[in-house]
C-alpha cells in the first residue's frame, strides 16, 4: 500500500519527540488546563446516569457486531444511500480518496471548499494534495481553523487546538484575518471566526465533512458538532463529500440511541452536544443537490484478521482516552507524530501501517488502565498494547539488526537467565559483585553505564540487596512442609 | 470508473478473507445475533406530567435557552412578547406554519424556499418541531410539519421553536422510537444555542449557528 499524502508520519520516534515537547512549558499547562475540565464535566454526566455501564456494554456490543459483519452492513448501506439519491465511492487507500474527492471538485469546477472536521482528512493528507492541485480548502470548526490558520498541526481529536491559549489564537487570528484591533476575550475571538466564515458558507458551493456514523439500514449518515458549521456545510453548498472510515457503519437508526448518549457524554462532558445532524441520500429543497460517501479502507480491513486487536475499530473517536491518559497528559498529541494520538492512537497508528509505523507507540504507555474504564465502546486498549507488543517484538526478531538490537538482546538474556532458577541464582549472586562500583550512599543506582544508562536516565534504580528473597528462604529453618516448596536444581519455569 | 469498481470488491474480499468468511453468510445467524445484543439501558420513562417538563425547562435553561410556557391558546401572544423582547422583526417561517401561532402586526415571511443569502437578511426564525428530550433538553427537527428545511432554524440568528407538551419524552431511546418512522428525513438534534468550548474550554454561546434560543412550551 502506498501512502505518499502523509504529512503527519514522521521517522522520529516517540520517546525523541516526547522530549522536545515535555520542555514546551507552555504547550504543557495548556493541554493539562483541557483536559482537566473535560475529564470533570465528563465524570459528572457520566456519574448521572445509572443505567452507564449498560449503556457501555450495548455501545460494545453493537460496534463489535457491526465489525464481524462488516461486509454485509456496508453493501447495505451502499444500496440504501444509492437508492436515496447518494452516491458511494470505494477507495482502497489514500491515493484512491485522494483521487475521487479532487475528481468530484475538479468536475464542479471549485476552486475552494468548505469542510468540517474529520480526522480521515488528516489520515490522507487531503489539504495538501487539494492545495497542490490549486484548490483551497476552508476548515470551518473552530479549533482546526485555529490549528490551519496557525500552519499548525491537530493535537486531539475533539479539541483539536486545545494547546493553544487565547493569546495564542489572538495572535493568529490577528495575523491571518488582518484584524490588528482584535481583543483576546474567547467571545471577541469567535465572533471573529463568525465573520471570516460566514460569507464562506453563502459564497462556496462545495463541502467536505468525515462522519460519525453510517446507518445500514436506511442509509443515513449522523454527524455530530457544537458550532452548527458542520450544519452550515452540510446544508448550504450544492455538492457534499464525506469521507467516512470504512468501520464507521453501525445495523440499525435505534442504535443511535445508544452510542448519541455515549458519545456526548465522553468527549465533550455534555449531556447532547449542540447539534446532530441525520441524512439519507439527497432531498429536493432541502440540503445538497449532490451527495457523495467516499468508504476508506487504507489498512482497516486486514486489522480484523487479528481477533485480539480488532476491537481497535470499535472506536468513534471520543477522545475519552486521551483526556485521561497520564502520559497524554504530560506530552500533549503531537508527541506521536500520527494524526491518532493518545492511547487510542498508540494501539491504532501502527495497525494500520501493518506494524510498520508508529512502532514505538504501544511503548507510550504505562499501562494503568484508565483508558479502558472510561471507554464508552469498552475497548481494552492496555490489552491490545501488550498483544501489539509481542508483535513488534516477534517482527524485530525476524531480522538480523533487530536480533543484535540492545533491548532484544536483553531479553533474550533475560528470558534465558530467568527460565531457569539455577541460572537466576547465579545472576543475582553476580549482579550483587557487580553492582558495588554503582550503588550511591542512600542505596540506589542513580547512574548505570554504557546502554544500560538510558534506565536511569529517568529513574534511580534500587540496588539489589545483599542478601536475595530466595537465599534468605533457602537458609531459613524448614519448618513443616512449607520449606520443601523452595526452588531447587534447574526446573523450568513456564 | 471501473477502478472504484474494483476497489470495492478488493475492500470487500480483504475483509471477508481478514473475518474468515464466505460472501453468503446466514442472515438468521447474523439477525439472531443483533437480536441478542445486550440492551439493559433504561428505554422508557420514569418521570411524567410537572416533573418532565421541569427536567426539560430545566436543562433548557442550563443552555441559556430561553423557556416559557404557556397555554394553547396563547401562542400567539408568547409570540409576540418574545419577539419585542429580543428586537427581533423579520421573521422567516415554513410554508405550513399554523396561522394561529402568528400575531397580527408582524411581519412573518414564508421563506422555505429562501436561498442562503435571503435566509442571511431575516432576523430570526419561527419553527415547531418533531419531537423533544427533556433529559439533554433535546429539540428534533425534521423537514415535516412546521419545521421546513434544514437551512431555515440556521442561518438566521435567532430561533423560536414551539414544542407541545405532548412531544416531550423523557430518554433519548423514546426519542428513536418516535423517530422510527420518519428516520429517513433529514433530522437535526438542537440541543441549546451553537457553542463551542475550543479556546481554554470556555463554554461560548454562538459560533455559526442561531446564537439565541427561545422554547416555548404548550401545555394542553
Ligand atoms: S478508544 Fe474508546 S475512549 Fe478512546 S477515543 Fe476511541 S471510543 Fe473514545
Amino acid at each position: 500500500m502506498s501512502a505518499p499524502e502523509h504529512s503527519h508520519f514522521s521517522s522520529r520516534n516517540f520517546p525523541e519527540a516526547a522530549k522536545e515537547l515535555l520542555a514546551d512549558s507552555q504547550l504543557r499547562k495548556n493541554v493539562r488546563h483541557a483536559t482537566d475540565v473535560i475529564q470533570a464535566k465528563r465524570n459528572r454526566v457520566v456519574a448521572e446516569l445509572p443505567d452507564w455501564e449498560a449503556l457501555r456494554d450495548a455501545g460494545s456490543g453493537i460496534r463489535a457486531h457491526a465489525l464481524a459483519h462488516l461486509d454485509h452492513y456496508l453493501a447495505e448501506f451502499e444500496q440504501n444511500c444509492m437508492r436515496a439519491g447518494g452516491q458511494v465511492h470505494w477507495a482502497r487507500d489514500a491515493v484512491e480518496a485522494n483521487r475521487i474527492i479532487l475528481g468530484l471538485i475538479q468536475r464542479h469546477e471549485a476552486k475552494e471548499v468548505i469542510k468540517i472536521k474529520t480526522m480521515t482528512s488528516e489520515e490522507i493528507g487531503l489539504n495538501r494534495n487539494l492545495e497542490a492541485n490549486g484548490i483551497r480548502p476552508h476548515e470551518t470548526d473552530l479549533a482546526e481553523l485555529i490549528v490551519q490558520l496557525g500552519h499548525d498541526k491537530p493535537s486531539h481529536f475533539v479539541v483539536p487546538a486545545l494547546h493553544k491559549n487565547r493569546q495564542q489564537v489572538r495572535a493568529i487570528f490577528q495575523r491571518e484575518m488582518h484584524l490588528p484591533e482584535l481583543g483576546d476575550k474567547p467571545e471577541d475571538l469567535c465572533a471573529a471566526a463568525r465573520t471570516y466564515l460566514r460569507e464562506k458558507y453563502l459564497r462556496i458551493k462545495v463541502a467536505v465533512s468525515g462522519a460519525n456514523f453510517l446507518v445500514a439500514e436506511n442509509g443515513a449518515v449522523c454527524i455530530v458538532e457544537s458550532e452548527g458549521n458542520g450544519r452550515m456545510c452540510l446544508t448550504l453548498p450544492d455538492v457534499l463529500i464525506s469521507l467516512v472510515g470504512i468501520e464507521k457503519v453501525i445495523p440499525r437508526f435505534r442504535d443511535l440511541e445508544v452510542l448519541l448518549q455515549t458519545l456526548p457524554r465522553s468527549a465533550t462532558g455534555e449531556r447532547m452536544n449542540p447539534y446532530n445532524s441525520i441524512w439519507t441520500g439527497v432531498h429536493a429543497g432541502d440540503g445538497p443537490k449532490e451527495f457523495h460517501v467516499v468508504l476508506l479502507d487504507n489498512g482497516r480491513s486486514p486489522i480484523l484478521a487479528d481477533a485480539e486487536a480488532r476491537q481497535t475499530l470499535k472506536c468513534i473517536r471520543c477522545a475519552a482516552c486521551l483526556n485521561v491518559c497520564p502520559v497524554y497528559h504530560q506530552t500533549g498529541g503531537h508527541a506521536y507524530e500520527s494524526v491518532y494520538a493518545g492511547p487510542i492512537g498508540a494501539i491504532l497508528t501502527p495497525q494500520l501501517h501493518s506494524m510498520e509505523e508508529g512502532r514505538s507507540l504501544p511503548y507510550a504507555s504505562s499501562l494503568c488502565g484508565a483508558c479502558y474504564e472510561v471507554c464508552p465502546v469498552k475497548i481494552n486498549i492496555p490489552e491490545v498494547l501488550i498483544h501489539l507488543r509481542g508483535k513488534v517484538v516477534e517482527q524485530d526478531q525476524k531480522t538480523f539488526a533487530g536480533k543484535l538490537d540492545p533491548w532484544n538482546v536483553g531479553m533474550q538474556a533475560a528470558k534465558f537467565v530467568m527460565t531457569s532458577a539455577g541460572r537466576f541464582t547465579l545472576a543475582q549472586h553476580m549482579g550483587q559483585l557487580a553492582q558495588r562500583a554503582f550503588v550511591s550512599k542512600n542505596g540506589f543506582i542513580e547512574h548505570l553505564p554504557f546502554m544500560l544508562s538510558g534506565w536511569t536516565q529517568t529513574r534511580d534504580l534500587k540496588a539489589l540487596p545483599a542478601q536475595s528473597f530466595r537465599d534468605w528462604w533457602a537458609q531459613r529453618e524448614p519448618r513443616g512442609s512449607a520449606g520443601a516448596d523452595a526452588p531447587k536444581g534447574d526446573r523450568d519455569v513456564k | 470508473m471501473s477502478s472504484e469498481r474494483d476497489a470495492r470488491s478488493a475492500i470487500l474480499g480483504s475483509i471477508r478473507s481478514a473475518l474468515g468468511v464466505h460472501a453468503e453468510r446466514d442472515i438468521s445467524t447474523r439477525e439472531a445475533e443483533y437480536a441478542a445484543l445486550p440492551r439493559e439501558y433504561k428505554q422508557t420513562s420514569t418521570k411524567s406530567g410537572e416533573e418532565l417538563l421541569a427536567l426539560f425547562t430545566h436543562r433548557l435553561e442550563e443552555y441559556d435557552a430561553g423557556v416559557l410556557r404557556v397555554s394553547r391558546n396563547e401562542i400567539a401572544a408568547a409570540v409576540a412578547r418574545l419577539l419585542s423582547q429580543r428586537g427581533r422583526r423579520r421573521i422567516g417561517i415554513p410554508d405550513d406554519l399554523p396561522s394561529a401561532w402568528l400575531p397580527a402586526g408582524l411581519a412573518f415571511e414564508k421563506s422555505a424556499a429562501f436561498d442562503a443569502h435571503q435566509l442571511d437578511t431575516l432576523d430570526g426564525v419561527l419553527t415547531g418541531c418533531t419531537v423533544a428530550i427533556a433529559e439533554t433538553g433535546s429539540i428534533v427537527l425534521q423537514n415535516t410539519g412546521a419545521q421546513g428545511p434544514r437551512a431555515l432554524s440556521l442561518v438566521p440568528d435567532y430561533h423560536l421553536c414551539v414544542v407541545f407538551a405532548a412531544q416531550i419524552v423523557e430518554t433519548v431511546p423514546e426519542c428513536f422510537t418516535r423517530l422510527e418512522a420518519t428516520a429517513s428525513l433529514p433530522t437535526t438534534f438542537v440541543s441549546g444555542p451553537s457553542a463551542t468550548a475550543d479556546i481554554e474550554m470556555t463554554r461560548i454561546k454562538g459560533v455559526h449557528g442561531p446564537r439565541f434560543l427561545d422554547v416555548l412550551i404548550v401545555e394542553d
